[in-house]
């Protein structure tokens, strides 16, 4: 018997010991493992919405998520609540001529906001496209597996969350467990949603993404800096969409997100649209913009230069 | 408050007592809600992953015999109208089934949702004030209202007016009247707003349509109906409650308008999608032709048009509709025909080709089924104890004691042999008369 399972029945035998007695004691049992897990359990059934909670009750959760998180990946795991920057609404920006299709802000996006491992969830998805064809979707291909990019004929585009200025995804919500923060971002309190998936089917652009099983991330490839909306290890049964890595860009100095860090063609363009001299705005002045799905006036913050 | 407690305790004991024929059906339903009981635990305990649902198809099966069951307790209002307000008396006699059938299939609905949920731990944040309801932006939350208002007023209309002949009385028109009359738009509505979750996303160009919530509310108008005609046939057969030909054969009636408008509608889209053939078409190609050979909805899709059409020819001619062997193939043929294009023929070409144009065939996992299964049992289950209560009372064999105290059970059996046919009643009906004076 290894130490892990020898502990499993340690911990059962005393479970089942404590159990006892309080039956003997005539006692209602609930066979949780000890009085404190019993506490957080109801805490976390009885949490408010995020943006009902006073400041005392927003550290007291905080708290508790980071007890819990650390204890589960066996690290230090803090949970911010950085607030959005005034006057600072952010855009971001993708070359469609300079992405190689490569892929790898896919996988910076997984490592740098701890998505599920497995099974695989993924906020971006790049798509390859024939030039012939243009933009037009319904020729995108999803799987594809050359081995060398770019190839001849061809273009990608990714494509994740739009942070759209009209959203629809935040409007059909039935308990207001997503909604678009003052700096344009749109987020999900992962302890407020109830998993109907309806804003799933309301978005366009296929960004949100249904925790179908517990997430799996292994200890040692969780990011244990996180924000509350943002990159904190997810429950079961919740959806999840890009933030735009609010845990980095609201830092003061802001960073960059992780997939435009990741992108090694520089493909990828980020910044305050409410900043006239801001490396987005320029852009968006001096290219040519094209809007994805654009008429269906969502109004995204993504903008394809090409 | 006594007559309360003594009409309690009496519909307790009629629940649980009965028929040979009548403990068997409840122990199967009890059996068939343990499986989806535990089907149901699995599923909450390895999270919806066992289901075939991905992020591409986001709704499946669950949501889809949501929306059937909407259409079918929506259906009572087919029976309200003509009973109070043309105050005709044969479907006035049967409307209260009607009511308690609307109340069975929206608890399955509710039922359905919740099984379709996440976190089932956390239903109360839809709870206004408590929680956090969404009103009036999304349509969920409209939809959640008014289920449980047309819950609420079925249940307020049927237990008064149960109630009231149980005590052998008539029941206060000024109280239920405008209950009844509400109860109408309370109806429509439960369907037009499930209709327009659907038809109010831009990003799926198959429900985005405007004709949606009308072709709702037509199929709704067959196939609740065709249910509860069988219901009424299984009813007065193996039942003592007499009902009336002449009501029967008035709801095949509008069974008949109603499939014309739903076949009608559903043209009238089918025409524009495919002369117009712009890249709209793709999902209805996908459901009635499969695109790149992806063809896993295309033989349900056809079966439901072949069921319809049939029902529809069916109903269409008075003399085949009052064959009730006849009306019994088309209530059957309407009822799994409509299940399959209201069901998984609306939901899921709603999400395949996926909004990046992705195909993901969804099929529903042996879980799903259980889970549904159990559901469906459930709804039964609720059904049937509600007939146990119903029939004994409008038959006259459940009403207060002559002491005005306890209560008199004059029907111990419910579930009985196959009646004897009525000679008069049942003159010339073919094969389902004879069959029906077998011993
Ligand atoms: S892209 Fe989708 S998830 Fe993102 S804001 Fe727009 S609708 Fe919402
Ligand atoms: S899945 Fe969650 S965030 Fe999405 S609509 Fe439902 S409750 Fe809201």
């Amino acid at each position: 018997m290894n130490d892990g399972k020898k502990r499993d029945k340690k911990v059962f035998q005393l479970t089942r010991r404590k159990a006892l007695k309080s039956l003997a004691a005539g006692a209602a049992v609930l066979a949780l493992p000890s009085r404190d897990a019993a506490a957080s359990v109801w805490d976390a059934f009885f949490q408010k919405h995020f943006r009902r909670m006073t400041r005392s009750d927003l550290e007291k959760v905080l708290a508790r998520l980071e007890r819990e998180y650390s204890q589960e990946y066996a690290q230090e795991v803090k949970v911010g609540v950085t607030p959005p920057i005034e006057g600072v609404k952010y855009g971001y920006g993708l070359d469609l001529s300079r992405c190689i299709g490569c892929r790898r802000c896919v996988y910076g996006c997984v490592e740098e906001n701890n998505q599920s491992r497995d099974p695989q969830i993924h906020w971006i998805r790049v798509v390859r496209l024939k030039k012939e064809k243009g933009t037009d979707l319904h020729y995108a291909e999803h799987y594809y597996n050359p081995s060398q990019v770019p190839e001849p004929g061809h273009f990608y585009m990714p494509i994740q969350c739009q942070q759209c200025e009209k959203p629809p995804c935040t409007k059909v919500c039935p308990v207001q467990a997503t909604w678009t923060e003052k700096d344009g971002i749109v987020v999900v309190d992962y302890n407020w949603c109830i998993g109907c998936r309806y804003c799933m089917a309301a978005c366009p652009y296929g960004a949100r993404h249904f925790n179908w099983a517990k997430p799996r991330i292994p200890n040692d490839s969780l990011n244990p800096q996180t924000h509350y909306l943002g990159n904190r290890p997810r429950p079961v049964g919740v959806v999840e969409k890009c933030t735009y890595c609010i845990q980095r860009t609201r830092q003061q100095p802001g960073r960059y997100p992780a997939c435009l860090e990741a992108c090694p063609v520089g493909a990828r363009k980020f910044g305050n649209l409410l900043d006239p001299e801001s490396e987005i705005r320029k852009l968006i002045e001096n290219k040519r913009v094209y809007i994805l799905k654009e008429e269906l006036n969502t109004q995204p913050k993504f903008f394809y230069f090409f | 408050m006594r007559n309360v407690f003594s009409f309690a305790k009496g519909s307790l004991v009629l629940v649980g007592k009965g028929s040979k024929a009548y403990y068997i059906w409840v122990f199967s339903l009890l059996a068939l809600i343990s499986m989806g009981v535990l089907a149901y635990l699995y599923q909450m305990r390895n999270g919806l992953i066992v289901t075939a649902m991905r992020d591409q198809v986001s709704w499946g099966f669950y949501i889809s015999n949501f929306t059937f069951l909407v259409g079918v307790a929506a259906a009572a209002v087919l029976l309200v109208i003509p009973a109070y307000v043309y105050h005709w008396k044969p479907i006035k006699e049967i409307a209260i089934l009607g009511e308690l059938l609307a109340v069975s299939a929206i608890l399955m609905c509710l039922l359905f949702v919740t099984a379709d949920l996440g976190r089932p731990d956390r239903f109360w944040h839809l709870i206004p004030v408590i929680g956090l309801l969404n009103f009036p932006q999304s349509l969920l939350a409209w939809d959640v209202f008014v289920l449980n208002l047309y819950l609420t007023l079925n249940l307020v209309i049927a237990s008064y007016m149960l109630y009231s002949l149980y005590h052998k009385r008539e029941p206060k028109k000024s109280f239920i009247t405008p209950l009844l009359l509400f109860s109408i738009p309370a109806a429509i509505s439960i369907h037009t707003v499930t209709a327009f979750l659907y038809s109010g996303m831009g990003a799926r160009i198959f429900w985005n349509a405007s004709i949606l919530a009308p072709r709702f509310l037509a199929s709704a108008f067959c196939s609740g109906p065709a249910f509860m005609i069988l219901v009424f046939l299984l009813v007065r057969r193996y039942t003592k409650f007499q009902i009336k030909d002449a009501a029967i054969h008035k709801i095949a009636e509008l069974i008949a308008y109603a499939m014309f408008i739903n076949l009608f509608l559903l043209g009238a889209e089918v025409f524009k999608e495919f002369y117009t053939a712009s890249a709209h078409l793709v999902p209805m190609k996908y459901l009635f032709f499969g695109i790149d050979g992806h063809t896993a909805l295309v033989p349900w899709i056809w079966t439901a048009m072949l069921f319809n059409l049939t029902a529809f020819f069916i109903f269409l001619a008075p003399s085949v509709r009052k064959n009730h062997f006849m009306l019994v193939v088309g209530c059957v043929l309407i009822f799994i025909g409509v299940y399959i294009e209201k069901g998984m023929g609306l939901v899921i070409p709603g999400f395949v080709p996926d909004v990046l144009h992705e195909i993901y065939e969804y099929k529903p996992t042996g879980i799903e089924v259980m889970v549904s299964l159990g559901i469906w049992a459930a709804g039964l289950f609720i059904f049937t104890l509600l007939l146990r209560i119903a029939i004994p009372i409008l038959n006259g064999d459940f009403h207060i004691a002559a002491d005005g105290r306890g209560s008199h059970i004059g029907d111990h059996l419910f579930l009985v042999q196959a009646r004897a046919a009525d000679p008069e009643e049942d003159a010339g009906h073919g094969p389902e008369a004879s069959a029906r004076s077998d011993p």
